[in-house]
């Protein structure tokens, strides 16, 4: 069930090769005309146009490369993805070669291997090896492919040329030895952010990747991106910086929770807490890129005052039990209650699978209504060179999910006030992760039952009839529906606190046991009551959403989104 | 005219008015001639001028040897995009020098050839991208082409003929590599100077991303009097494969160095011991850079059946280029000299590709290291087997350059090197 990968290495070749989005839609319905060739002896067709580099990454060779990126213009400058093609004079860079009928290509031949040997020897020249303090360091392209393909030994004999580290601005720290020249970052700041914040000075070997005097990236929203495509360890993260090593991290797919865009990430995570978030290439979401605001948003997860059993408030005092005993005591007061009108309040930061089971378990008790708030931007954050692509207004991940089951919206832009009418109930109250911190000590005096589900407590919900521990969205498998209703999975990143369990799998069960049935037991199950209750997600399945996700078949108009 | 010498064998056509002060102004050039051959072609089809062309046999001046005609007839036709004729005047080889003269002294002879070329390809606008620190030349050809626009001969309607083309002189910032012809156009276009990757050719997608044509001022000039005179007048000079006359640069330990016009296939021996007056003082020939400083050296009996001609220098072992004839001496140290060239192209590498940007300035060290006295006889084979390394690994050829001087001179002036690894000596007085 887990999606883990240890070390990258794997990052690159899920990558898919299209440029962008917009221009990925343009191509389809189009007729393209196909073209024959051989590379490295295995005949394959791929559409004319395609680039040799392409073809062979298709045909399951990756020639090693720095300066091309699939969502970036290629110059050919590295000079590192050099092949034999029959018939051309010289080695043609694959990145921009384009593919002809009756081609004959050799990635592997003895001239294209000493070549790229050659450029290795180059890049080394002035490297400073100093990848055991260097944070790339075992997720560096120089690194595996001079180990790959390089020399065993160099014959530079000459002092290296030191520039030292600088600045950048923003989250971005420059290590200017490190820097192989292949003018990614420069490229991504003018074709993808359209903002020329990076440039290259003076030439030959004295070049450089610098800043506008004083002006840095501290005015990109979109900056963290230009560590993540560097192929090296020229351009590093000042918040990761030293955090740890690249081989030590798990790699999970998961769902950027801080707006409700839904990019494509991936959670790398040590010692069962949240180091980073790496964006994930899904063509039809995000690209191959984030914004900074979803990136340096994830110490949340890392929380450490959280519910870790559950809690009943019974004669003044909270008393910490079992599931069981917690679930049965919580079953004989629903049962002694009766039928009674519910008041729900959940939160778009978690999952479709648990905001579902709030839904059936109202439905069960006797009806009611369900609100949530969620935090609000004023303004999007666009990234112009990447159609489709921005930090929304809705600051929540699963606000689309919220209103597809029939959740209404309440509160302020900063998620507070707007629970006059749970405040007054007198029926059940039920809480799903909205820890309530604005509401005063005591939340909803004149309730029936308070059930709280959640990750932390709060003043408001301390003296609630029970409070239930419940993983976050990174503790657990679920999907989050994005503001175009494109349904997304997520996989569990971390082990969730003490006794924390989703929420579906502990409404589930005290539904099971109102209704004398089984509960789902798998987030699966789960998701399958929900696309059972919810119209626009008929015939979906964990199966067919799959790792890039589904657009369902409607979706709610969110005002102003 | 030669200029500042001349001598009888020089077959004087482009180099006829050097030196002749009045040649500069509309009227003195109009006098001599001028325009002439531009009214013929505006009165001929451009595919007819094109023929005329092909038929010449004219090559490229700048130093690859392409066939002019047929880079012309590369230009789309009916694409109802703009064109562009660029003319690369920013002529900065080592050792080159005739671009500036051609732009000093005969400055209608290339905005005429402009024309005809323009017209030929019909192309709207010509840019004569003028290397910068060409003060002079700047100015003059800046007043040439004020005076032909105000006498109408670029402009609107130029020499009434209904046709509109516009010349505009464009002075480079000082960078070796705005020679190369992508390069250029990436200049000219206000991006830093870095050369593009081929395909696009520059024929289907060039300057302003519209089909460009790069010629050389020199082939420019020789338009003019081919389009009057036709292509077999032409084909009376030079070989069959080398058509015509060409200003061979001579610069170095002769007696007198200069600009001269000679037909192609002229016997380099002749060059430097009759036109040039022979080697100063008399002393003995060392090496001989026949084609500037991106070729391999030729030793001194390699000269001595060496024809100036594009086929003839490949015979010999080097390449004519852009006909720079470098000549050194017996007190000059080859070491030091190829240490020069070597440190040229690192200053000069763009920077974009790694073999070049690396490889140049990794070559100038060990070879500063070696004249220094802290070379080792494995040096020699790193700096071959690092050379050969940077040959057809780059985007643009300047990459390439450095290995013929540093190989031909490791083979054949390799005790040269030896004597410096192991004596410390240093052989020559330089």
């Amino acid at each position: 069930m887990a999606k883990k990968t240890t070390k990258a290495g794997g990052a690159e070749a899920k990558k898919t090769t299209k440029a962008g989005g917009a221009k990925a839609k343009k191509d389809r319905g189009v007729a393209v005309e196909k073209v024959t060739l051989t590379i490295d002896g295995q005949e394959l067709t791929v559409p004319r146009g395609t680039t040799l580099l392409q073809a062979a990454q298709d045909a399951g060779t990756e020639v090693p490369h720095y300066c091309y990126h699939p969502g970036l213009s290629s110059p050919a400058q590295c000079r590192l993805c050099l092949v034999e093609v029959e018939g051309a004079p010289k080695l043609l860079p694959s990145c921009t070669t384009t593919v002809a009928d009756g081609q004959v290509v050799h990635t592997q031949s003895d001239d294209a291997i000493r070549m790229r040997r050659g450029v290795l020897e180059f890049y080394l020249l002035n490297h400073p090896l100093d990848c055991p303090i260097c944070d790339q360091s075992g997720e560096c392209d120089l690194q595996d492919h001079v180990f790959a393909e390089g020399r065993e030994h160099g014959r530079g004999r000459e002092a290296k040329r030191v520039l030292g580290r600088d600045d950048f601005g923003g989250d971005v720290l420059f290590y200017g030895d490190r820097c192989v020249m292949c003018t990614r970052c420069v490229r991504f700041m003018n074709e993808i952010e359209e903002k020329p914040l990076l440039t290259v000075v003076e030439r030959g070997d004295r070049a450089v990747i610098d800043t506008f005097f004083d002006e840095g990236l501290e005015q990109s929203n979109w900056a963290g991106n230009v560590v993540d495509i560097c192929p090296v360890g020229a351009l590093v993260s000042k918040d990761f910086l030293h955090k740890a090593r690249a081989w030590d991290l798990e790699h999970t797919d998961s769902i950027c929770p801080n707006c409700s865009q839904g990019c494509n990430i991936e959670l790398h995570t040590r010692d069962n807490l949240v180091h980073r978030m790496k964006p994930r290439t899904n063509l039809e979401v995000n690209g191959h890129w984030i914004c900074d605001y979803g990136r340096g948003r994830y110490e949340w997860l890392n929380r450490g005052d959280r519910l870790e059993a559950p809690v009943v408030h019974a004669e003044e005092r909270n008393t910490a039990m079992g599931w069981t005993a917690a679930l049965e005591a919580l079953k004989s007061r629903i049962d002694t209650l009766g039928e009674s009108s519910v008041k729900a309040v959940v939160s778009p930061f978690w999952s479709n699978e648990d905001l579902g089971a709030v839904s059936r378990l109202v439905e069960t008790l006797g009806g009611g209504s369900v609100v949530f708030r969620s935090p609000r931007a004023e303004e999007e954050i666009t990234l112009p060179g990447y159609e489709g692509l921005a930090r929304r207004k809705a600051l929540a991940p699963n606000v689309q999910g919220a209103e597809l089951l029939g959740c209404t919206r309440v509160g302020d832009d900063a998620a507070q006030g707007g629970l006059e009418d749970l405040m007054d109930h007198d029926g059940v109250v039920l809480v799903l992760g909205d820890a309530l911190d604005d509401q005063p000590e005591g939340f909803a005096p004149n309730a029936a039952l308070v059930v709280y589900l959640g990750a932390y407590t709060s003043s408001a919900l301390a003296s609630a009839d029970f409070q239930f521990p419940v993983t976050t969205f990174a503790e657990q498998e679920g999907t989050f529906t994005n503001h175009a209703g494109r349904v997304q999975r997520f996989w569990p990143a971390l082990s969730g606190p003490g006794a924390a369990r989703p929420a579906w799998l502990v409404l589930g069960a005290l539904l099971g046991a109102l209704k004398e049935e089984e509960g789902p037991t798998r987030a699966e199950q789960a998701f399958g009551l929900v696309a059972k209750a919810v119209k626009s997600y008929k015939g979906l399945d964990y199966e067919t959403i799959g790792a890039q996700g589904v657009l369902s078949a409607a979706r709610v108009p969110v005002p102003g989104d | 005219m030669g200029y500042p010498y001349s001598h009888e064998k020089e077959v004087p056509i482009l180099s006829k008015y050097f030196g002749d002060p009045e040649a500069r102004t509309l009227k003195g050039w109009k006098a001599r001639g001028g325009y002439k051959a531009l009214k013929k072609a505006l009165g001929m089809s451009p595919e007819d001028v094109v023929e005329i062309v092909k038929a010449s046999g004219l090559r490229g001046r700048g130093g690859a040897g392409f066939p002019t005609g047929l880079k012309w007839s590369f230009m789309p036709k009916d694409d109802a995009k703009p064109h562009y004729l660029l003319c690369n005047a920013d002529e900065s080889e080592p050792g080159t020098f005739k671009d500036r003269e051609l732009l000093r002294w005969v400055p209608h002879l290339l905005i005429e050839g402009c024309l005809i070329g323009a017209y030929a390809m019909g192309a709207e606008h010509v840019y004569i991208y003028c290397r910068g620190e060409f003060f002079e030349a700047n100015q003059v050809l800046a007043k040439a082409v004020e005076d032909a626009y105000e006498s109408g001969i670029i402009g609107d309607d130029i020499l009434g003929s209904g046709q509109k083309i516009d010349v505009t002189v464009f002075a480079g910032a000082g960078a070796y590599i705005c020679g190369e012809e992508t390069g250029l156009m990436s200049s000219l276009e206000g991006r830093r100077g870095e050369p593009r990757v081929k395909p696009p050719f520059p024929a289907a997608v060039g300057a302003f991303g519209m089909p460009t044509t790069i010629n050389n001022v020199e082939t420019l000039a020789a338009i003019p009097p081919i389009i009057e005179n036709g292509g077999e007048w032409y084909r009376q000079w030079g070989t069959e494969e080398s058509p015509g006359t060409k200003l061979f640069c001579v610069s170095g330990h002769v007696k007198r160095p200069g600009n001269y016009e000679l037909p192609l296939g002229f016997s380099l021996k002749d060059l430097i011991y009759d036109v040039c007056g022979g080697m100063i003082e008399d002393r003995a020939l060392k090496a001989v850079i026949p084609g500037g400083s991106s070729v391999a050296l030729l030793s001194a009996d390699e000269v001595e059946n060496c024809a100036l001609s594009y086929e003839g220098v490949i015979e010999a072992g080097s390449m004519l280029g852009c006909a720079s004839v470098i000549v050194m001496d017996e007190t000059t140290d080859i070491v030091h000299q190829v240490t020069r060239m070597a440190s040229f192209y690192a200053h000069e590498s763009c920077g974009q590709c790694t073999p070049c940007r690396e490889g140049t300035a990794w070559v100038t060290t060990i070879l500063k290291r070696i004249e220094d006295g802290r070379g080792t006889e494995d040096d020699l084979d790193t700096l071959i087997e690092v050379t050969d390394q940077m040959v057809g690994t780059t985007i643009c050829v300047l990459s390439d350059s450095v290995a013929p001087p540093v190989q031909s001179s490791i083979e054949k002036f390799r005790d040269e090197y030896l004597a410096l690894i192991r004596r410390g000596e240093r052989v020559g007085a330089a």
